[in-house]
């Protein structure tokens, strides 16, 4: 790793009540990178992306995005500066067809600027290069997918609308919260090659997941969190073998002796 | 005799191929399909004022049919397209008002001065002073609006300022009837087709996002507190369009313009209209103020048989008029043997 860190979290803490969901968590993505981040449910994975996205404040530490302080920005402005995210939960716009979810984004200073993906920096039409992004993330151009209504797509589909949400901002980091979660095996097949087209055009990923085995397929560093505390960093092959992360996972030996 | 092997039939009429805004249209009977019923909105609006040039009386009733109709357009806009459901109507009113009947006496300027500047300006002080409520949703911000022209009207009558109990009197009035009832019924229909456009644009797109999702606009790298408070300008301009103009026709200004019916009357015409149809609460107020006129012989009987009236329309029509008269024109059903 030559280059500059694009985004690098230096001691993020945040604390619910009494709860620390995130304490003292570093992490730096270098350009090209795709970090995946693990760890057991209430682990602070998705604490994390709020943090990181300015969803939520948190009570300490710094995010620099290209060497720049972000911490604690409003969402909107973190997302003008290319950091998007997708939500675990999707959340399309129901009462709109799918491709007129992606003019809101579109409609945005950032996309505006840019002229959203591949949309070549002149929008002539929103529609139009809503359109083609959902082409290029695996909506049938000429089939009626595009102009269904989101309430009326399949969990597959959305997904892919979350993805293209971030993309229609020319984004330069996507965070991902749980993209292969509720998919089905052949669906999760076609995620996987997207998501490593995403990489080979220069954006850098986190992604928060359960599905180790595809994540393990596409992300060349693996961060595992528990109680809210970095468990430790590797690439994927050390990570699996650590004793500490089936720790995490299954409990400790002495708990089972117990039992 | 009954309905023994018989089926309804419900089919859809008029040009088949449309999307959102784009029609196939072959013929003069399609575009009549399509003009029939707008024309019958402008001419029947821009009629009214001649169909009762003999009744001074109801010519100043379609007057103030058109202001509620601003306010109900500006509560439909902002509570089904923006979500924001706001009981501040009487706050525009006042504010408008209030700012006429200043610009008026104060500063000596005309109506086709004052109305505009009143306009524009008192949505941009109504706009700031909303701006704190703008993170609320919900109950929330509809509770914290209705406190608005409350709080205005009280805050006047102790401090004695602006008028006081009094209010602002000499005001002129309109230079003739005409200027007053086509001013409202024009700049009402140019309004009601402003914002039907509006809607449909990709800035109309943003707002219905933040009544979807406010998340998800957020994380497109929108700011949600700036469309939020677009939308309430345009809103309250509406308000204080209505309420200038009425400051110049009752040519006096007052504590009872914060008068909760500018906030409630609304709101029950777009219930009886058809809510988020933009048209249906300009015809909620078609039908509703014309009724309250009508039952000033029942004396104080009146609101409980308007109360009645209203509480028909919600438990037979909750769904509108307009939404009930749109399918019906679009649909006929018929019954066919099976």
């Amino acid at each position: 790793m030559t280059s500059d860190p694009i985004l690098r979290a230096h001691e993020l803490s945040k604390a619910f009540g009494g709860v620390q969901a995130l304490s003292m968590v570093s992490f730096e993505l270098y350009p090209g990178d795709v970090l995946g981040v693990i760890g057991p449910n209430g682990s602070g994975k998705t604490t994390l992306v709020n943090c990181i996205t300015g969803f939520v404040k948190s009570d300490s530490g710094d995010v620099y995005f290209k060497g720049k302080r972000i911490t604690n920005l409003p969402p909107h402005k973190i997302a003008g500066m290319g950091v998007t995210r997708t939500f675990q939960i999707m959340r399309p716009y129901y009462s709109l067809s799918a491709y007129k979810n992606l003019v809101i984004p579109l409609f945005s200073p950032r996309a505006r600027r840019t002229g959203g993906w591949r949309g070549g920096g002149k929008l002539g039409s929103r529609d139009t290069v809503a359109v083609d992004i959902l082409e290029e993330i695996g909506f049938e151009r000429d089939s009626y997918v595009p102009y269904k209504l989101a309430s009326a797509l399949p969990t597959g589909y959305l997904k892919r609308l979350e993805l293209a949400r971030c993309l229609a901002l020319r984004p330069e980091i996507i965070i991902c919260d749980e993209v292969f979660s509720g998919l089905s095996m052949s669906e999760m097949a076609s995620m996987v090659p997207l998501i490593e087209r995403l990489q080979m055009e220069g954006i850098s990923l986190v992604m928060i997941e359960h599905r180790l085995r595809e994540l393990f397929r596409v992300a060349n560093r693996v961060m595992v969190l528990n109680f809210g505390l970095k468990l430790l960093e590797g690439v994927p092959e050390e990570v699996v073998k650590d004793e500490r992360v089936k720790e995490a996972y299954f409990g400790s030996e002495e708990v089972f002796g117990y039992v | 005799m009954g309905k023994e092997g018989l089926r309804k039939e419900r089919l859809d009429r008029g040009i088949k191929v449309r999307t959102d805004r784009v029609y196939a249209i072959s013929g003069w009977r399609e575009i009549s399909y399509l003009l029939i019923p707008r024309l019958a909105l402008i001419v029947g609006l821009l009629s009214l004022p001649i169909v009762f040039i003999t009744v001074p009386y109801w010519q100043r009733v379609v007057s103030i049919i058109c202001i509620y109709a601003l306010l109900a357009l500006g509560f439909d806009f902002l509570a089904h397209y923006v979500g924001l459901v706001s009981l501040g109507g009487a706050f525009f009113i006042g504010v408008g008002g209030y700012g006429a009947a200043l610009l008026n006496t104060e500063l000596g300027l005309p109506p086709f001065l004052t109305i505009p500047i009143a306009t524009l300006a008192g949505a941009a002080v109504c706009t700031v002073l909303f701006w704190p409520c703008l993170p609320l949703r919900g109950v929330y911000f509809a509770i914290v609006t209705l406190m608005y022209p409350l709080l205005l009207a009280r805050v006047i009558e102790a401090l004695d300022v602006l008028g006081g109990t009094d209010g602002i009197i000499g005001v002129d009035g309109f230079a003739n009837k005409w200027m007053e009832q086509y001013l409202l019924v024009g700049g009402l229909l140019i309004l009601l087709f402003f914002l039907r456009r509006l809607v449909t644009e990709d800035i109309g797109l943003v707002f219905r996002g933040v009544k979807d999702n406010d998340q998800a606009v957020k994380a497109s790298g929108i700011s949600i507190t700036t469309y939020k408070a677009v939308a309430v300008y345009i809103t309250s301009a509406l308000g204080c369009l209505a309420g200038a103009c009425l400051a110049h026709i009752y040519m006096w200004a007052g504590i009872s313009q914060f008068a909760l019916d500018f906030s409630i009357i609304p709101i029950a015409a777009t219930v009886v209209g058809g809510a988020g149809t933009l048209v249906g609460p300009v015809i909620g107020c078609l039908i509703l103020v014309p009724i309250s006129e009508l039952l000033r012989d029942f004396g104080t009987l009146r609101i409980a048989v308007y109360a009645l009236i209203l509480m028909a329309f919600v438990v037979f029509k909750s769904e509108g008029i307009m939404v009930y008269c749109t399918r019906k024109y679009h649909q006929f059903e018929r019954w066919v043997s099976i």
